[in-house]
């Protein structure tokens, strides 16, 4: 196994465009200017040894291993902290540097576990594997005080801290500030006394401490150190492989011994993450392994009976047969599918060829349709391509970052740490946001501005941003002349200049102070670099699609478009939701977003599947709902979602999936959809499986099998075992064969191979002939569809009004430690940070109505009754609250409405009018028990 | 599918292309591409044959009625030239 140290240069690397010539031992290398002797040397192959120093963190020389001498110059320098310099000649060996180190090294000893066995990290000790470096001898140091009594820090689930194996390097705690930017641990005491201090001397579970891992990865003598490492010892290979969690897509090394994973690394040659991870991806992946996965199909004949064991033939001969019954008695648009965004593109790809080449229709969608849809139709009709414009790594020349209805450091942790690092290094940030979301401030980080906006006004305030730009002269005129449709520009500029688009007339519509919107367009138009990030809380709106517009249009009006430090970024939800979209998850459209109705391009599909292919869209995901009500649409595939726990208006969908003939559920877990299906397919886990996962940078990136699919196969062997019982024969012999078919037939990826991958890392699309090695910037020089295109967007407030039976908007959203619906992390100790779904609440609200924090309290909407209990905090504002939708027990989408985006159906998750009233406990019992009935009803 | 639900869908479309469209006759036309891309056709046969059994346009607005107006006649002449 592979230790920390692999690969450590000691210091971070340096960009100058000069550079200088040394000596070390002899050797000549050439660094860039402000590199430290000890990575100059790291470069000459020659190793320094050192503790405290690790090329993640700014050198800081407490250590005193590394030291060097240098030829004219007086002591024994530091070398993580001294810059290189031309002409310089260093020694790193020499008999007195050589005592320093064996005599600064016996130090440590004398104050650390003495046999590298005893180490809990199983051999990973870099203390011990130093101490050999520099030939320490016995300790002469046995009497007096020392620290190997210190009781360890076991509160937190996945990691423990034991003083006695620490050197106060400093290392956790420059992790947590520079790389996490938590800032939850500090040195405590001074001297003998120094500890490491979990916020202030708590223990870490209790502590601000995220769990993000980076301590434990930093830590030079495992005394931060994985629980399951020291449970399971140490690994004997190890994987590079992908998160299955969001849609940062952090790469990871996973170390496995046998077929067991011992721990994830978060991978340092990463692209999305650089070697940073967060508690879901770092150690959330024991639901993988949970007793609650399904080994072997099952099938029922009526969803009221008890599931049947089934052999592998058995069940997908038995779904294939209904599938085709259906299909004969009520037409053969009458099934469908639904691919999943937690697979890899692969698998998307084979869902919506069965259901185009098998079933023989175009009903296939994806669980975009409730996230980003509007983001696919938004940019594609602005830019001219269904994606961000961004690689993460622009935000780091960014001067103002805009982050628009998302939460990262909830919901995209690492990309949030990355933001943070930006803006504590000087970048001005501007937060639009119902809620008082972490970013608005935490330690080191502050938003210039806080654009606390009420629900559903989004494409007001967009509007009244513009106005201000275009009013004020602050537009790139030039930028607009050379890159966008004129004509296009002048209506859209005639529009937003009317008076009623200025922030002070939409003041009381959005609730946000006309000055602070003034100044928010100042700062952003100004930039000189400026870029958006946004999330679900732009696009699960009525507006959804138009708000995507708006920001579109403001971007290319101020000229933030086309370079490094620009554009407009989604934030995607799931790991693979921008892969899954790419590979003609849409029912209007074929792999590359293309629409099923150009003849050129069905043809060319269709020659290639042996079919011919309809014509027509098929069904979005609510419309299938709809149509199974109506008795036109009765069979389902479902790999890989829980539709019935994460769609809007569970009534509806529940009625829906019970009214169906034949739902097919394709999951690692029986889910709550799983309660109106027919057939059960155990499906597999990202780590049992060969394929990619696509970013929300556009990145591709290989997910490499860890583990043996437990059920005996992978979701694409399962999809194609589907597909010949229905008599549309898909024979591959390896995932990378679906992929060089996907890249045969779709333009974007022409020039994507698993080889390019393996040997690169990964690829941001477009990856063709133009951009062999992929394009991290986009619309540099001139937009995908050649010109820009503004379009007029006018707010239209949504009908979800509220009312004095239900004064109160509801907004959901998610939160650090668990993942969407909660299958995977309320399988894992995830579940100790959020054991429920909670009510925040304004003090405000909570007081006129008698409700105080913990208390259950009832919250009623035009569309259901949920019972959830109260957390009173001013994130709110008055008029808001806010819950996650994390616990099946919450079932909160009982209360989201069916009110949708125009364009894409995307469901308003995001404003619900509601009351929210105190429950006595007997009340919450009772919703809680219709709750469950509603289940156990799906079976009538 | 609930008429209801189809109406208010095309209205929604319709108003968008309205307000972004300076002239009215590009709106219908936007809001018919718009059915005619992204709806499945039994959505589209299903608000053809609600506001031919409701003459006074069965809850659409002008330029979403207008829109389904040319749905109608092109899924006409289509079905003509078959």
């Amino acid at each position: 196994m592979l230790s920390k140290s692999d690969l450590d240069l000691g210091t971070p690397a340096r960009v100058s465009d000069e550079s200088v010539t040394l000596e070390v031992d002899g050797r000549e290398v050439t660094v860039p200017h402000g590199t430290s002797l000890m990575r100059a040397a790291a470069l000459a192959d020659i190793a320094i040894p050192k503790l405290c120093a690790t090329d993640s963190l700014e050198p800081f020389g407490s250590c005193r291993l590394c030291l060097v001498e240098i030829e004219g110059r007086n002591g024994y320098p530091a070398s993580c902290t001294t810059p290189a310099d031309s002409g310089m000649k260093v020694r790193t060996r020499s008999p007195m540097l050589d005592k320093l180190r064996r005599n600064v090294m016996e130090l440590y000893l004398s104050d650390h576990p003495s046999d590298p066995a005893t180490c809990s990290g199983n051999g990973t000790c870099e203390l011990h594997a130093m101490a050999a470096a520099v030939g320490a001898g016995p300790v002469r140091y046995t009497i007096g005080r020392d620290h190997q009594a210190a009781s360890r820090d076991e509160s937190n689930p996945y990691f423990s801290f034991d003083p006695a194996r620490c050197i106060v390097c400093s290392r956790c705690v420059r992790a947590c500030e520079e790389v996490q930017g938590t800032f939850a641990l500090t040195i405590d005491g001074r001297g003998f006394d120094s500890v490491i201090s979990a916020g202030q001397r708590e223990p870490f579970f209790e502590s601000e401490c995220v769990s993000c891992g980076a301590c434990v990865s930093a830590c030079p003598t495992d005394a931060l150190v994985e629980k399951s490492l020291v449970h399971k010892g140490a690994a004997d290979r190890s994987v590079i492989t992908t998160c299955g969690y969001c849609g940062v897509g952090c790469s990871f090394k996973a170390e496995v011994r046998g077929d067991e994973v011992v721990r994830m690394l978060p991978n340092r040659d990463g692209m999305p993450n650089h070697g940073h991870s967060c508690v879901k991806g770092r150690f959330a992946w024991g639901y993988a392994t949970h007793p609650d996965r399904v080994r072997t199909p099952l099938i029922r004949e009526r969803i009221t009976d008890e599931w049947r064991v089934a052999s592998w033939d058995e069940a997908l001969g038995y779904a294939a047969r209904r599938f085709r019954e259906i299909q004969a008695q009520h037409g053969r648009d009458s099934v469908g599918g639904i691919t999943s965004s937690r697979c890899t593109n692969e698998e998307a790809y084979l869902v919506q060829k069965l259901v185009r080449a098998a079933f023989g229709n175009n009903n296939v969608d994806t669980c975009a349709r409730v996230c980003h849809s509007p983001t696919g139709y938004g940019l594609k009709t602005a830019f001219g391509t269904s994606a961000g414009t961004q690689d993460f790594d622009t935000v780091s020349s960014a001067d103002v970052i805009m982050v628009i209805g998302a939460n990262p450091t909830d919901g995209h942790p690492v990309f949030a740490s990355m933001m943070k690092r930006r803006i504590r290094a000087g970048a001005k940030l501007i937060v639009a946001d119902p809620r008082a979301i972490d970013l608005v401030r935490t330690p080191h980080v502050e938003a210039a501005f806080h654009l606390q906006l009420t629900p559903g006004t989004n494409v007001a305030l967009i509007n009244s941003l513009a106005h201000v730009v275009l009013s004020e002269g602050l537009a790139d005129e030039k930028f607009v002349a050379d890159r966008c449709f004129p004509n296009d520009y002048v209506n859209w500029k005639n529009f937003i200049l009317e008076g009623r688009n200025s922030p002070e007339a939409l003041e009381h519509v959005t609730g946000v102070a006309a000055e602070k919107v003034r100044a928010a367009a100042r700062l952003y138009a100004r930039g000189p670099n400026s870029v958006i990030y946004y999330g679900l809380g732009v696009t699960e709106h009525s507006q959804g699609t138009t708000m995507v517009l708006g920001m579109a249009n403001l971007a290319m009006a101020a000229g933030m478009l086309g370079r490094d430090g620009v554009g407009v970024n989604p934030l995607r939800g799931q790991n693979n939701v921008q892969g899954s979209c790419d590979v003609g998850s849409f029912p209007h459209e074929l792999p590359g977003y293309r629409h099923i109705s150009d003849a050129a391009v069905r043809a060319q599909f269709g020659a290639a599947w042996n079919v011919e292919l309809e014509p027509e869209p098929g069904l979005r995901i609510p419309n299938m709902f709809d149509a199974a009500l109506d008795g036109s649409f009765l069979g389902l595939y479902i790999e890989g979602e829980d539709i019935a726990q994460s769609d809007p208006n569970t009534h509806h969908v529940t009625a829906a999936l019970t009214a169906m003939k034949c739902v097919v559920v394709q999951d690692i877990f029986l889910n709550e959809t799983a309660r109106y299906a027919h057939v059960f397919l155990p499906g597999s886990s990202f780590l049992e499986k060969e394929g990619t996962f696509t970013n929300s940078e556009r990145r591709i990136s290989r997910v490499r099998k860890v583990m043996p699919p437990l059920a005996g196969k992978a979701d694409w062997e399962i999809t194609c075992a589907l597909s010949n019982a229905l008599g549309y024969p898909m024979e591959y012999s390896d995932p990378s064969e679906i992929w060089d078919e996907i890249a045969r037939l779709t333009p974007i990826f022409a020039g994507a191979t698993y080889e390019k991958l393996d040997r690169l890392g990964s690829l941001q699309w477009p990856c063709n002939e133009k951009a062999p090695d992929g394009t991290p910037v986009m619309h540099v020089g001139q937009f995908v569809s050649g010109m820009g295109k503004f379009v007029i967007t006018e707010y239209v407030p949504t009908d979800e009004r509220v009312s004095t039976r239900y004064p109160l908007i509801l907004t959901t959203g998610r939160i650090l430690s668990q993942y969407n619906v909660g299958t995977q992390t309320r399988r894992t100790a995830n579940s100790m940070w959020h054991p429920e779904d909670r009510l925040e609440i304004h003090p405000h609200d909570a007081e006129e109505r008698g409700i105080h924090d913990g208390h259950w309290v009832r919250v009623t909407s035009r569309a259901g009754e949920i019972a959830l209990r109260a957390l009173v905090t001013e994130r709110m504002a008055t008029g808001v609250v806010y819950t996650t939708f994390h616990h099946e027990a919450s079932a909160t989408n009982i209360v989201t409405t069916e009110n949708s985006d125009w364009a894409t159906n995307c469901p308003e998750y995001k404003v619900t009018a509601v009351q929210v009233m105190p429950a006595t406990e007997p009340e919450e019992r009772r919703i809680r028990h219709d709750l469950s009935m509603v289940a156990l009803g799906a079976g009538k | 599918m609930e008429a209801h639900r189809l109406v208010t869908m095309a209205n929604q479309i319709a108003e968008f292309f309205a307000t972004s469209n300076p002239d009215r006759a590009d709106a219908v036309k936007a809001t018919a591409e718009h059915l005619h891309r992204f709806w499945d056709p039994r959505m589209r046969r299903e608000i053809i044959a609600h506001l031919s059994a409701d003459v006074r346009g069965g809850g659409l607005t002008e330029v979403a009625r207008l829109a389904v107006v040319q749905l109608a006649a092109e899924s006409k002449a289509k079905a003509a030239a078959q």
